[in-house]
């Protein structure tokens, strides 16, 4: 059944999951650990006849990507944690004129120049909108190589669907490893119309793309419209994995590679005969808050394990509205934690 | 006077919306605006020009321009017309920046832009002063020009020196044609609407990048009448940016 498998690494399976979605734009500017995503786009547009360009700076491709999505392309850009921060002003303006993109962000241990070691702490950066103003980012957060390909994938069609940026958060360990990949599958290209793309006015009145609002009450409105947008998007796009929520007297709570960590540990607690359960978040924004205010009825505690000083944490905690306990066990600036400093958690805390 | 009104309308150009500016009395914009128009409509490429509008007192150009327009975030209207134009190589796309857009936060895109040999059109408005922003000091401000941001008059030691950008560009080889003008009279106007012409021929042609820069009237932020800013450029600003054909082919 299952069919032939490529070794790949995780930021080559991520540049693939892009082409098999139609990708025919890509901008980017060197970063580790993202690098080798650049260079397989720099090799995969020229095959496929799209456009790559090495930008001057990750401003330029973020406002590359923003010119290409403007012309109708599905496009892309990467980077990692410094390089994401300066793409922040066009992603807010990406998403305040309603353009589709996917930009990928394979943490690095920050802050600051940091280092290139694996981390997770651009969670707030990517779910609490990162650049200026009211807007939201559909985050994609793949725990495998296999999955780094298919979210990338999906990201293309959620953002062609709701005519937002979509952003997938990885980190320098997914991007870097190499696993077994299955290229084939059913995988569907979502078509959508864009007659809102400059295609020139060739036939039609001119379209206009832009985020300057400036009459009386029109910025309030273009707010309630996008609010309105984001309220669909929670309502329909949330995505979560969850293990043994059903008898825990503990959850973890966990995403990205850590989450596989984090699954490790449970079946050795279960193994030892406790009751420990997982919640996978896959979309960081929509966050699965319905999943874990119900979890919290079933259990007493909540282990929230992040490469960060505890920021998804936060919204566990606004989605568990006080019905359980929640903890927190981090590693910072690349420190990864691994399935025993997890174990010990657990059993201090059960 | 519907008579009259009637008249005045057939002038507009058909890329031209009837409508009217939000720009100061004796502004360049305004005229910059219409020459393009004329071009476009003269190349008969109306229908498949796309615009980029920058940051800057021309941001609501989508407000004049009858055609495919998208805005930029301040300074990044290069990259966004190097995204739109690799997607789109049969579209004529142009972009139109003030100073501050084109040589102060965007310097980084246009050279890029630039050195990678773009085929796109840029209108550069040179008026020496960030007019939206409230008339600060551009980064083609004078020397001893009194700006919100220069109270005594740009100092040289302090400031530092008005940038020619277009004799900064000329050395890269992927640049075409460059060519400075001015709108401060008629026969200036004409010559400045022979140039942007020129510009999107080189564009039509695909030959590569090209610029043009419009040294242009602010009176409101020079703290001058219409006349005396025409004057101004006559004099002062002309002298130190020459009008003329800075790189040809
Ligand atoms: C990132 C950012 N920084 C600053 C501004 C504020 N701002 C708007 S326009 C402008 C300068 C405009 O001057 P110029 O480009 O010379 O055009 P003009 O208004 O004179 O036509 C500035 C600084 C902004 N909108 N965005």
């Amino acid at each position: 059944m299952a069919g032939k498998k490529i070794l790949m690494c995780g930021n080559d399976a991520c540049g693939e999951g892009a082409v098999m979605a139609g990708c025919t734009f890509y901008a980017g500017y060197p970063i580790t650990p993202q690098n080798e995503l650049t260079a397989y786009m720099a090799k995969r547009m020229v095959e496929i006849n799209g456009t790559f360009i090495q930008a001057e700076s990750e401003t330029a491709a973020i406002n590359m990507v923003f010119g290409a999505a403007v012309a109708g392309a599905r496009a892309m850009t990467s980077s990692s944690s410094p390089g994401v921060s300066l793409k922040q002003e066009g992603i807010s303006y990406l998403a305040a004129c309603e353009l589709p993109c996917v930009i990928v962000n394979i943490q690095r241990g920050g802050p600051g120049l940091g280092n290139i070691a694996p981390a997770q702490g651009d969670y707030f950066q990517s779910v609490k909108g990162g650049g200026h103003g009211d807007y939201k980012v559909i985050v994609l957060a793949p725990s495998s190589v296999q999955e780094l390909l298919e979210h990338t994938f999906t990201a293309f069609n959620l953002a062609d669907k709701y005519r937002n940026p979509a952003l997938i958060l990885g980190d320098g360990l997914l991007g870097q490893m190499m696993e077994p990949v299955e290229l084939e599958g059913r995988r569907q290209i979502l078509k959508v119309e864009k007659p809102w793309t400059l295609t020139g006015c060739k036939g039609r009145a001119p379209n206009v793309i832009k985020s300057l609002l400036l009459g009386d009450g029109a910025l309030e409105e273009h707010n309630k419209k996008l609010q309105a947008k984001y309220n669909t998007i929670k309502a329909t796009e949330v995505r979560a994995q969850s293990f043994n929520i059903a008898d825990s007297d503990l959850i973890l709570v966990a995403y990205g590679s850590v989450a596989r960590t984090a699954k490790a540990a449970m079946s050795k607690a279960r193994a030892k005969g406790l009751k420990v359960g997982l919640v996978r978040p896959i979309t960081l924004w929509p966050f699965p808050a319905k999943l874990l205010e119900e979890a919290a009825g079933r259990t007493k505690k909540f282990l929230v394990v992040e490469m960060s000083a505890g920021q998804m944490v936060e919204d566990v905690m606004l989605s568990v509205k006080g019905k359980a306990e929640v903890d927190f066990y981090g590693r910072m600036g690349g420190g990864i934690p691994t399935e025993e400093e997890i174990m010990e958690k657990i059993e201090a805390l059960i | 006077m519907a008579k009259e009104k009637k008249a005045i309308i057939e002038t507009i150009p058909r890329s031209m919306r009837d409508a009217e500016t939000h720009y100061c009395a004796g502004c360049g914009h305004g005229i910059v605006h219409r020459l393009v128009c004329e071009v476009v409509d003269e190349l008969g490429i109306r229908d498949k020009t796309i615009a980029v509008a920058p940051v800057g007192c021309a941001v609501l150009a989508y407000d004049y321009w009858d055609f495919d327009v998208t805005e930029a975030a301040h300074g990044r209207t290069p990259a966004v017309a190097t995204g739109i134009k690799r997607v789109r190589p049969n579209n004529i796309v142009f972009t139109y920046q003030g100073d501050g857009d084109l040589a102060a936060i965007g310097t980084a895109e246009i050279i890029h832009a630039a050195n990678r040999g773009e085929n796109i059109t840029v209108i550069f408005v040179n008026n020496g002063v960030y007019g939206m922003t409230g008339g600060q000091m551009a980064p083609t401000t004078l020397a001893g020009q009194k700006t919100a941001t220069t109270l005594s008059g740009r100092n040289l030691r302090r400031e530092g020196y008005p940038i020619k950008i277009l004799e900064m560009l000329a050395v890269l080889p992927g640049v075409k044609y460059l060519e400075r003008v001015s709108v401060h009279s008629a026969q200036d106007v004409l010559r400045a609407k022979r140039a942007i012409k020129k510009s999107f021929k080189t564009q039509v042609d695909n030959k590569g990048f090209s610029m043009i820069e419009v040294l242009s009237m602010c009176p409101t932020y020079w703290g001058l009448t219409p006349i005396q800013s025409v004057d101004r450029i006559k004099g002062e600003m002309s002298n130190y940016y020459p009008i003329g054909v800075v790189k040809s082919y």
